[in-house]
């Protein structure tokens, strides 16, 4: 696409530099990165779940307990609902950065926190029950996986407790900077991919469990 | 404990014992010497001439794109000449220990090395080789180059970047570590399986192995997303997609391979540390594991990096081939569909690297035939290149040599890889040593590539050109070296020799095995001319001065900056007109048109941070190896409150004032200009460098 060198070019008139050139869009170019990394978590996801599906064959129960044995639904699904309102008391918290108010940032953040911690200890206790009855990661590779999978998720929601409460600190002590709104918007996406995926983890464990 | 471990674990040390350093192996203790001794010398150095505030304040605190871009090559060249040693090692063995006479020293039956000890160099020479050579290598120069390519003046997230470098480097350090305390993997790069479970592995080499590619992986992932981020985000006004050099693209096609791919690396070596560490079966043979899970999911990732470390060589060619034939690249629409093509497919080919499991003919028929896709786009653009080449004024200056070389590996390694893409074939050369010699001929062709562009871009970052003479002798001995290995080695291959033997039964085989010897001696005569080159180049360096177009008829972006480029790589952001830009300021007459004001330069603050977590990333993967709990948990506390310290951190950029960019540029261009015109004129190329005259203009294809 070389222009042709017959093209008169004026050198008074020609656009070289970018004066003025005032820095890219911060939190647009912070928030795309943000994606890719969740695209990254989306991959490790992904291959969690291909291993799942490989792993949920009869003879990888190793004659341990069945899916049915391991899985509730019903309880899953509180858990879901849990979770599920920690994500809404986020979007309320999403809606109050709009109308820069502060307090519903805040208020919204610890609504968060508290289904996210609802979320948190009702995973934490299904998990202990299955311990209790012997159930655990070492007996098959079948429960190897089901744990890991379960766990990892867990893990984010750890995470994004405790981001929050770093973004609770941080809105308290700067108020609404560039940086405290980015990362409000990536913490945002973090939930909600939590939330995503936790449906996913319902969907292909909890309720095809129960059909297998 | 979760697992039976076997021998002893200690609350504070783990699994350490004083037993544990190989101190009654000699080469291991000469090594460690060596080690040492240049270590010290280099701490000696820096303490000697006062060097480690400017080491502290200009290298392991700059979030500098340019710096940490040197220093990842660097890491690289380090672990290049590890990984070479290692190469020699299985050589020489292979030379020594064939037929049943052949004599034992230090305690093995045949050549020297212990059958353990060997599987612990093959294994150690392609991690090291793959992970903590080419790939920080390559990561580095797209860190350099892709930023002033696209009139950026740093990365999207230049603390990110610097977290990648340490963590790449604490990888690698843990390699080394891996050297004098304990031992490494004996089961090959990619890990056989259930070998590498804790039974049949108990020690901790397989551990070592696992974070260290853990290490690299996540600097790798986040090196992927910054790089992305910068050509998606950091374009300067102007610079279209369809503006693109082919380079940057080439760096996001296989960045996009990386930011997929390595997070399934990821998670096949966690489950395989959850297997070692915590007693599950996900690969175990029995109790419901599946061993070929890992297969897939290493595979799954092993292709696509293969194609993450290709591409970036395949830009670099891009570059380089139309510099030397002062044309425009030929197709460049067809390449930029090829490198996706490219990446794409190599998404669906895994299954190659295990025809011989057994899965049903029509599984290894799809793969087989995917395999064969690449060669299309692949073929695309060797074409384009040859044509970019066809009726160009061609000049066979060091770059150019190293990438016609590439071209032909390429093809020769390219014929093979299809060769190997036939199952009924595959069947018999798999695991032997026609497959070791189609890799290298592919991953030399990346090296090639590299030093191609090393002495390419080179002039560009410090301002100097690299000394043709010794660099014209090194290629050759290089590429002598090349052909001296790598053509018994498929001979062999063919004759049925499988890889990694510490011990060849047959005696008929000696010469051919020699020969590849002699051609490591080869191999290690040309580095001497390497490092000559690079000794020479350095002392002359006021005789190679060169301006901002180094070659006389570069034609992308990153030409029209003064070199060595300002750390703030561009006064002003350019705005770009064309593709070729600098091609196109020449052609038209402008590009001696500089600024007559200047602005104040928002820039990125130093920080000791991401330092800091590489070195606790490093004690977290040595504990972590060796069980020490305890440690582990502190390293990790430490990661994790030093991230949230430093997002409070609020100072972290500064402003540098139009003076101080005045001050700069005036020193880089004076000198610059004078040299520039007298380059040119030296060589009688009328106005190309200068591009005062559009009327001779010779690179103005239509
Ligand atoms: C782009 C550069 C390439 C690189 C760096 C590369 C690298 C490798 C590596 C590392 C292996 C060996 C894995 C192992 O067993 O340890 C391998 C095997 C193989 N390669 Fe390539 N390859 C490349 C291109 C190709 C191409 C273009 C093809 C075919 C179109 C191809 C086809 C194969 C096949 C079929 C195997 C499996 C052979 C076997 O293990 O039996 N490769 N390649
Ligand atoms: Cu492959």
């Amino acid at each position: 696409m070389s222009a042709s060198a017959s093209e008169i070019i004026d050198p008074a008139k020609v656009h070289l530099w970018d004066r003025g050139h005032h820095g890219h869009d911060v939190i647009g170019t912070r928030t795309f990165g943000f994606w890719l990394y969740m695209l990254s978590d989306a991959m490790i996801y992904a291959a969690l779940f291909a291993s799942y599906g490989v792993l949920s064959h009869v003879m990888n129960m190793a004659g341990g307990p069945m899916p049915g044995d391991v899985i509730r639904p019903g309880y899953a699904f509180g858990e879901t609902l849990a979770l599920f309102t920690s994500v809404l008391a986020y979007g309320y918290a999403m809606a109050a950065l709009r109308q820069g108010r502060a307090g519903g940032v805040a208020g919204g953040l610890l609504g968060a926190m508290i289904f996210g911690a609802v979320f948190l200890g009702l995973v934490g206790k299904d998990i202990g029950d299955l311990f209790a009855q012997g159930i655990t990661p070492e007996r098959s590779g079948y429960l190897s996986i089901f744990f890991t999978l379960v766990i990892y998720h867990a893990l984010h929601i750890v995470v994004g407790l405790l981001w929050m409460l770093v973004m609770l600190v941080q809105l308290v002590r700067e108020g609404f900077t560039g940086n405290v709104v980015y990362r409000l918007v990536n913490l945002k996406l973090f939930w909600h991919f939590q939330a995503v995926v936790w449906v996913f983890v319902f969907v292909f464990v909890y309720l095809q469990g129960v059909i297998a | 404990m979760l697992v039976n471990l076997q021998g002893p674990w200690s609350p504070l040390l783990g699994r350490l014992a004083v037993s544990q350093i190989p101190y009654e192996n000699p080469i291991l203790v000469g090594t460690f010497v060596l080690v040492v001794a240049l270590g010290m010398a280099i701490l000696g150095a820096v303490t000697y001439y006062g060097k480690w505030g400017y080491l502290w304040r200009e290298w392991l605190t700059t979030v500098d794109h340019k710096k940490i871009g040197i220093m990842y090559i660097l890491v690289g060249l380090v672990m290049l000449l590890r990984g070479f040693v290692d190469a020699a090692m299985i050589r020489s063995q292979q030379a020594m220990a064939v037929g049943p006479d052949s004599a034992g020293y230090l305690g093995a039956l045949h050549g020297y090395l212990t059958p353990f000890h060997f599987g612990q160099i093959y294994t150690a020479h392609g991690v090291i080789m793959i992970l903590f050579a080419a790939t920080p290598i390559l990561v580095g120069i797209m860190n350099i180059i892709v930023p002033l390519q696209v009139g950026a003046r740093d990365m999207a997230y230049p603390y990110l970047n610097a977290v990648g470098l340490w963590l790449t480097t604490a990888g690698a350090a843990l390699v080394m570590t891996a050297l004098f305390i304990g031992d490494f993997a004996h089961a090959g790069w990619f890990g056989n399986l259930p070998l590498n479970e804790l039974p049949y592995s108990p020690g901790v080499g397989v551990d070592y192995w696992i974070w260290a590619f853990q290490l690299s992986s996540v600097g790798t992932t986040l090196g992927g997303i910054n790089l992305i981020a910068t050509i998606v985000k950091m374009r300067a006004p102007g610079m279209t997609w369809m503006r693109l050099p082919m380079f940057t693209w080439a760096s996001l096609s296989a960045n996009i391979i990386s930011l997929t791919s390595f997070p399934v690396l990821t998670v096949s070596l966690a489950l395989l540390s959850l297997d070692r560490y915590l007693g599950t079966h996900f690969y175990t043979a029995g109790m419901g594991g599946n061993l070929m899970l890992y297969n897939d999911l290493f595979w799954i990732w092993g292709h696509p990096e293969v194609y993450f470390v290709i591409l970036p060589a395949f830009g670099m060619l891009s570059e380089i081939i139309p510099v030397f034939s002062e044309k425009t690249l030929f197709g460049y629409t067809g390449m930029v569909l090829a490198s996706f093509g490219i990446a794409g497919v190599s998404w669906g080919v895994w299954l190659h690297h295990f025809f011989t499991m057994g899965s049903a003919p029509d599984v290894n028929a799809f793969y087989s035939v995917s395999t064969m896709l690449v060669g299309i786009p692949t073929g695309v653009k060797v074409f384009n290149w040859l044509f970019t080449m066809y009726r160009g004024r061609l000049r066979f200056e060091l770059p150019m040599i190293w990438a016609c070389a590439a071209l032909f590996f390429l093809l020769v390694g390219g014929m093979t890889g299809m060769m190997n893409a036939f199952t009924t074939n595959d069947y018999m050369v798999h695991n032997s040593v026609f497959v070791v010699a189609h890799f290298h001929l592919m991953l030399l062709l990346i090296v090639y590539a590299i030093f191609g562009a090393v002495n390419f871009w080179f002039p560009k970052v410090f301002g100097f050109k690299l000394n043709e003479r010794w660099g014209k002798w090194f290629f050759w001995l290089f590429t002598a070296g090349t052909a001296t290995v790598f053509i018994p080695m498929f001979t062999l291959g063919f004759m049925g020799m499988t890889r990694r033997l510490d011990y060849i039964p047959y005696a008929q085989w000696q010469p051919l095995l020699d020969a590849e010897m002699a051609g490591i001696v080869l191999y290690s005569l040309s580095a001497v001319y390497l490092v000559a080159q690079l000794y020479v180049s350095l002392r002359d360096r006021a005789l190679n001065r060169v301006g901002a177009d180094a070659w006389g008829t570069s034609r992308s972006l990153e030409w029209a900056t003064p070199s060595p480029v300002p750390f703030y790589n561009f006064a002003y952001i350019p705005h770009v007109n064309a593709r070729d830009e600098w091609a196109w300021r020449k052609e038209n007459g402008i590009a001696q048109l500089r600024h007559d004001r200047y602005e104040g330069i928002h820039m990125p603050k130093n920080t000791g941070v991401p330092l800091v977590l590489g070195a606790l990333s490093l004690v977290l993967a040595f504990a972590l190896v060796w069980r020490m709990w305890w440690l582990a948990a502190l390293c990790l506390a430490g990661i994790v409150i030093l991230v949230i310290m430093r997002s409070f951190a609020k100072d972290t950029d500064y402003i540098v004032s139009p003076e101080e960019v005045k001050r700069v540029e005036d020193a880089l261009w004076a000198g610059t200009h004078a040299r520039g015109t007298e380059a040119e004129g030296g060589r009688g190329r009328g106005a190309v460098g200068g591009g005062l005259s559009p009327a001779h203009s010779p690179s103005a294809p239509k």
